[in-house]
């Protein structure tokens, strides 16, 4: 027991002092807190400057009729022809000129934007929801109804289901399809990408060992199974302080980035975005968005203060671990029965596929984490950590949560005793790659 | 007293018998050889020793009594596959070997300082392995291998890898853990060594023991039937004197003395050979020829796979 804690110790000092490790560590949470902050950032900043759009309208029924926002003006030019303004462009200040045809009505490839730069999206997409409202209102008074405006703004209507949990006491619990799902699929997939990421870490040590031939020199201290075992529970160490501190982290910095560059004045303006945007949206007709969107946010909020962030957080670390016992013990036998790297992917496959089954599995288990799919699949142990972890937000039934742990707990169990002995015959064999079928005959060796 | 003993050891993998009955003895206190071909199962035995593999069949008695899991730490193994981690320190890397073999961090680090200046390697400490060649490497090898003074040490094949003026300083340190008191098993290939250094020897071939006993007793039983004889006189003389159970099989003159190798082909004790010689030539030196333990080895190995049809 003594001795594996030293293994266990060199192996998590070696790794949480490289280089790598704290690169890593330091780089991924500005990368996640960039992720949150950048796009909130690019939202407050988008278009400051003032642009002026030369109108030319050859219908000349859009005079006014395209709303302007702060920061994007549109001149209507009379008698002139786009092919004159084309000289004058550079000269003049206008960013673009929009050119309406005649034909707009009946052809979508009426409309045209000149510009010497690619128009942005948000600019296109505000001229071309304007013009089809104008084109769509027009059409409808054609029709010469009473009370067009009363009856169009009575049909407006704006759908959107919450989403109640009742719980077992016969409480209600504000939750969130979208929070759920997000959730879901964030934590499923990381659980996926370190399973990967730390089960072949094992394996490449095992490798080092093997082909710096230390092996030998480390197995006449300690047995074998202890010093496969103090890997990976050092490996497991490592990865446990690393995913701390990204949440920590990345926490941090979110808070530390939005306190500093949102808060400072632009409180004011992000609302002013908020509104602009939606005007934008709403064009001309008065709608409730405004209403509807707060009452989103409140939602989600509820919904947030709701997650069972104990279960969740606990879960996922349960699972991750158990998954990454799991996996690490076969990546550390595939490790044992080659002498490098390239020789793995043949032996590798095989454990892939289950972990590549569960990310097909987790993304329909998004859809229904309660059907009969879903449900197998969280209980299979080699792809419950991935499968369970997309349930867990949605509300998992507590015995299918201790079935799955338990299924997993044991299969762990049995699979490191198998994969401890095919490492115990591998890590002393050199010059010669293994088959699967080579390493199923060193399990039945006697020790 | 004997340290170690292993009694007809059977050790089988997927399809070859890797030891096939194999007794060996191991006085305490001596130097003992294991020598044998390449693939012939010495470091099968040396592993069962080390408690790395378990043998099928047979058993293994260390210091009069059966092996016990604690008894590595009595044991230091150097094994032929060896290696460091390349990106540890020097230091570090040491202290971590000889605290795997149950030393306290102190006492570690008090041995690893008497060590690292023995070896004069004090410089070294903050070093990273894969910064030190090959021989530097070993020379660490060795020092964690007697760290933790155990009483049966095991070096397999030590002497590769170093250059003659290294070679030589462990080959000291290996006579000086001896005097010590500590019990030496070397497996090897190079038989002068092995002459120098070895009080007994086993040979292995196919996974059986085929010759074990005190290297002087190996090799007298292995010379008895050649003398070289020296004298003055002419060797053809000689060889009209000899009768049909002698043969001269071959010679050298040197300043008048004639120095002949002489086959007796049915050995006896009495002086017959010298009673022939005497009456032609005079004879000036006269000794048993001591075979080197190379020609042993080759000899024993052949007839061995001869008797029993291998190649």
């Amino acid at each position: 027991m003594k001795k594996i804690l030293l293994v266990i110790e060199r192996e998590f000092l070696t790794r949480v002092r490289k280089k790598s490790f704290i690169i890593m560590t330091v780089l991924t949470p500005i990368l996640f807190a960039g992720l949150m902050v950048v796009p909130a950032l690019i939202a407050t900043m988008e278009d400051k400057n003032e642009r002026h759009i030369a109108v030319v309208d050859d219908t000349g029924i859009f005079e006014g009729k395209i709303p302007e926002t702060e920061y994007l003006k549109f001149s209507f030019l009379e008698d002139v022809d786009v092919d004159d303004l084309k000289e004058t462009f550079h000269e003049s200040n206008y960013y673009a000129v929009l050119y309406i045809g005649k034909m707009v009505a009946t052809s979508p490839d009426a409309v045209v934007l000149y510009s010497n730069k690619q128009p942005s999206i948000d600019i296109t997409s505000h001229i071309s929801s304007a013009l089809k409202n104008e084109i769509e209102s027009q059409k409808l008074l054609a029709y010469d109804i009473e009370n067009l405006d009363e009856i169009l703004s009575s049909i407006k209507t704006s759908v959107r289901v919450r989403t109640v949990k009742w719980t077992k006491d016969g409480e209600a619990k504000e939750s969130s399809t979208e929070l759920a799902m997000g959730m879901a699929y964030i934590l499923s997939f990381l659980v996926y990408m370190l399973i990967f990421l730390f089960g072949t870490q094992v394996m490449r040590g095992v490798i080092e060992e093997k082909s710096s031939r230390i092996v030998e020199v480390i197995v006449s201290s300690v047995k074998p199974f202890q010093l496969m075992m103090g890997k990976i529970l050092g490996i497991a160490a490592v990865s446990l302080v690393q995913i701390v501190l990204w949440i920590v982290l990345t926490f941090g910095l979110v808070t530390a980035a939005s306190t500093l560059l949102l808060s400072s004045g632009s409180d004011k303006m992000s609302q002013e975005t908020v509104t602009s945007l939606m005007e934008q949206q709403g064009a001309s007709q008065v709608v409730p968005a405004e209403v509807a969107d707060n009452s989103f946010v409140n939602e989600l909020m509820t919904a947030l203060s709701n997650v069972n962030f104990v279960l969740i957080i606990g879960g996922f670390i349960f699972f991750f671990i158990g998954g990454y016992l799991l996996y690490a013990a076969m990546f550390a036998a595939v490790g044992s029965a080659v002498d490098n790297e390239a020789d793995t992917q043949q032996l590798v496959m095989p454990i892939t596929i289950p972990l590549i089954l569960a990310i097909i599995v987790m993304v329909s288990g998004l859809r229904s984490p309660d059907g009969s799919i879903s449900f197998w699949f969280s209980m299979i142990p080699f792809t419950s950590p991935i499968v369970m972890i997309t349930r867990l937000p949605y509300g998992v039934p507590t015995w299918e949560l201790i079935l799955s742990g338990s299924l997993l707990i044991i299969t762990f169990i049995a699979i490191t005793w198998l994969a401890g002995k095919i490492y115990r015959t591998g890590i002393l064999l050199y010059g010669k790659k293994h088959t699967w079928a080579e390493m199923w005959k060193w399990i039945r060796y006697s020790s | 007293m004997n340290i170690l003993t292993t009694s007809n050891i059977e050790k089988r993998f997927a399809n070859h018998l890797a030891l096939d009955d194999v007794s060996v003895t191991v006085p305490e206190g001596s130097i003992y050889g294991l020598l044998g071909p390449n693939g012939a199962g010495k470091t099968t035995l040396i592993r069962i020793v080390n408690q790395i593999t378990g043998p099928d069949k047979g058993q293994v008695e260390f210091m009069g009594r059966p092996i016990k899991a604690d008894d590595i730490y009595s044991i230091g193994y150097l094994p032929e596959e060896r290696g460091l981690y390349k990106k540890m320190k020097v230091g570090e890397h040491a202290l971590y070997l000889a605290r795997l073999k149950g030393l306290s961090r102190n006492d570690a680090l008090k041995k690893l300082k008497y060590w690292f200046e023995r070896m004069e390697i004090q410089g070294w400490w903050d070093k990273k392995i894969e910064e030190l060649s090959k021989g530097m490497a070993q020379k660490i090898q060795f020092v964690v291998t007697v760290i933790h003074e155990p009483k049966l040490l095991i070096f397999d094949e030590p002497f590769s890898g170093f250059d003659p003026i290294n070679a030589n300083l462990i080959k000291n340190e290996i006579l000086d853990l001896k005097k010590n008191g500590a019990t030496v098993i070397f497996s090897t290939h190079n038989m002068g060594s092995v002459e120098e250094m070895c009080d007994h020897i086993t040979l292995i071939n196919k996974s059986k023991n085929i010759l074990s006993g005190p290297i002087d007793k190996v090799r007298l039983d292995y010379g008895s039937n050649v003398f070289e004889l020296a004298f003055k006189g002419q060797v053809d003389e000689v060889t009209i004197a000899l009768d049909g159970n002698y043969e001269v099989v071959s010679h050298k003159e040197d300043a008048g003395i004639v120095k002949a190798q002489v086959k007796v082909h049915q050995f006896s004790t009495d002086n017959r050979l010298l009673k022939q010689v005497i009456p032609v030539a005079e004879v000036v030196g006269f000794k048993q020829v001591v075979p080197s333990m190379n020609d042993i080895f080759i000899q024993v190995v052949q007839e061995y796979n001869k008797a029993h049809g291998h190649k």
